[in-house]
């Protein structure tokens, strides 16, 4: 019974929030009041042209861009914000710092340590963030480095490695901090054509697992065939949202109409 | 050329060598710390602490060295009343401190800009990573903006290091007995400049060749990420068949 009981509150918390989010880069508005509400398990696709706000939304989310209005709740905590000189800041380092360490990101440029072995960059944040016992690190690190197909690679470095490769330990080094929740920001845009498909057979097999995903794309295949919710993002606004059975078989946007019709 | 003589010239200028790379060493040390304490000011975004860092690199990069010296050694000797009522006249007595002090100065003005070069050329999408996965202030600092940073600028800090090897010769003038001194002193005993300075080049072209290799041996072992990864085994046996 227990059980339920702890299912039941965790549907009624959702693993992210969003509401309102307002941000804007000098005179440029790229966020006009977002909301968005990822439950635990959620598989979110965030779709929109270039320009429509949909990194900016994701970067808000653990903070790397910090939102003018609006509030961030992880796992029912919100993120305090304060007011400065230079604009909004968090007001509280040490909790963002936390709620990071929970929050796990993918990159686009994949962002490895050029300096750490593929080994090293898996395990430096749960080693010295979440101060596990190395032993344990490594240990995990390598289950999750044979998960991701490269446990041949892990005493390479990034640059040894494809684009493909080097994703997939991006992957890994995210999946290495036992995240609640995983951010994707165009994980696949900077691959090679032949390459985008290893990495999204990882993210399909992650989504299968039930993780909470929320994946900033352009692949309409994985949003249609991976995702349960689609977002469409148009001018810092949710233009469309819903399931994807629903927003590819009837869109009620104009825009989003053109946007599929251009991604096909 | 009077070889026997060189030879014995030889021998008495190497037993300054301690003496040049302690002064090269100890000023180094001091001077990396202060050089990286000067590259943080000059990054802080903060004016009133900027400025400050700013204005003593450019005193102590635009006027020579040896100006400096005489000012730390023969200059302050001048205000000997005032350091011994604050009791740093045994300090600033001892030519060897004198002339670490100038030399520190020197290379923490250099060194801060080299180091200074090195962070900002840390790409900003590793140091947004390590945000993303939670780190900040020192941990950030410490695992992944500095050891980038080092990688950097270490080439240009390894010239560095030899420009201080040399610039010790300049605490001849303050009675430095280390390997200039040394030459100096034999030159004016025997008269012949040209063996003795030739020796002492020697000395000099020794020690920075040993220097340069140590640093391009740790260059080595910091960048495997720079070099090809070890060659695969199957590619090898590939060119058999």
């Amino acid at each position: 019974m227990s059980n339920g009981v702890a299912s039941l509150s965790s549907k009624t918390v959702p693993a992210v929030s969003i509401s309102n989010l307002r941000k804007s880069f000098g005179p440029l508005e790229v966020l006009k009041g977002v909301s968005l509400k990822a439950n635990e398990g959620d598989v979110i696709s965030i779709l929109g042209a270039s320009g429509s706000g949909k990194s900016t939304m994701l970067r808000c989310i653990n903070m790397l861009e910090v939102p003018d209005g609006g509030d961030v709740t992880i796992g029912g905590e919100t993120i305090k914000l304060k007011q400065s000189r230079k604009g909004m800041l968090p007001a509280d380092q040490r909790q963002v710092d936390r709620i990071r360490s929970r929050v796990a990101m993918v990159f686009q440029s994949f962002n490895l340590w050029s300096h750490m072995t593929i080994l090293e960059n898996v395990i430096e944040a749960p080693v010295h963030v979440q101060k596990r016992p190395k032993a344990e690190c490594i240990a995990e690190a390598e289950e999750l480095l044979a998960k991701v197909g490269i446990a041949d690679k892990r005493n390479q470095y990034p640059s040894h490695l494809s684009g493909g490769q080097q994703q997939r330990a991006a992957i890994a080094r995210a999946l290495a901090m036992r995240p609640d929740v995983m951010l994707f920001d165009e994980p696949t845009s900077a691959l090679d054509p032949e390459l985008v498909g290893e990495v999204l057979r990882v993210m399909r097999s992650l989504a299968e697992e039930g993780r909470t995903m929320l994946v900033v794309t352009h692949e309409m295949g994985f949003a249609r065939d991976v995702s349960n919710r689609v977002v469409f993002l148009h001018k810092g606004v949710v233009e469309e949202e819903g399931p994807p059975a629903e927003v590819f078989g009837a869109p009620k946007s104009e825009r989003f109409k053109q946007f599929i019709s251009s991604h096909r | 050329m009077d070889f026997a003589f060189m030879q014995e010239a030889f021998l008495r200028l190497i037993t300054g060598i301690p003496l040049t790379l302690n002064l090269a060493f100890t000023s180094i040390a001091f001077g990396a710390i202060f050089a990286m304490l000067l590259a943080l000011m000059r990054m802080s975004n903060i004016k009133l602490i900027d400025w400050p860092a700013q204005a003593y690199v450019f005193v102590f990069r635009g006027t020579p060295l040896l100006v400096q010296i005489f000012l730390i050694y023969y200059g302050l000797g001048q205000f000997r009343p005032t350091l011994q009522e604050w009791g740093l006249w045994g300090f600033f007595r001892e030519p060897y401190w004198c002339a670490v002090l100038a030399l520190t100065m020197n290379t923490a003005a250099y060194g801060s800009e080299i180091i200074r070069g090195g962070l900002q050329s840390v790409p900003h999408n590793q140091v947004e990573a390590a945000r993303a996965c939670g780190m900040s202030g020192f941990l950030l600092f410490r695992r992944i903006v500095f050891p980038i940073a080092v990688r950097q600028a270490l080439p240009a800090y390894g010239s560095e290091i030899i420009l201080m090897v040399k610039a010790t010769s300049l605490a001849s003038v303050i009675t430095m007995m280390e390997v200039t001194g040394l030459a100096a002193k034999m030159i004016s005993q025997t008269f012949r400049a040209i063996e003795v300075f030739v020796v002492a080049g020697a000395i000099y072209l020794i020690l920075n060749f040993i220097i340069t290799r140590i640093i391009m041996a740790i260059e080595w072992w910091l960048s495997p990420h720079l070099r090809r990864p070890p060659a695969i085994k199957t590619r090898l046996e590939a060119v058999h068949v």
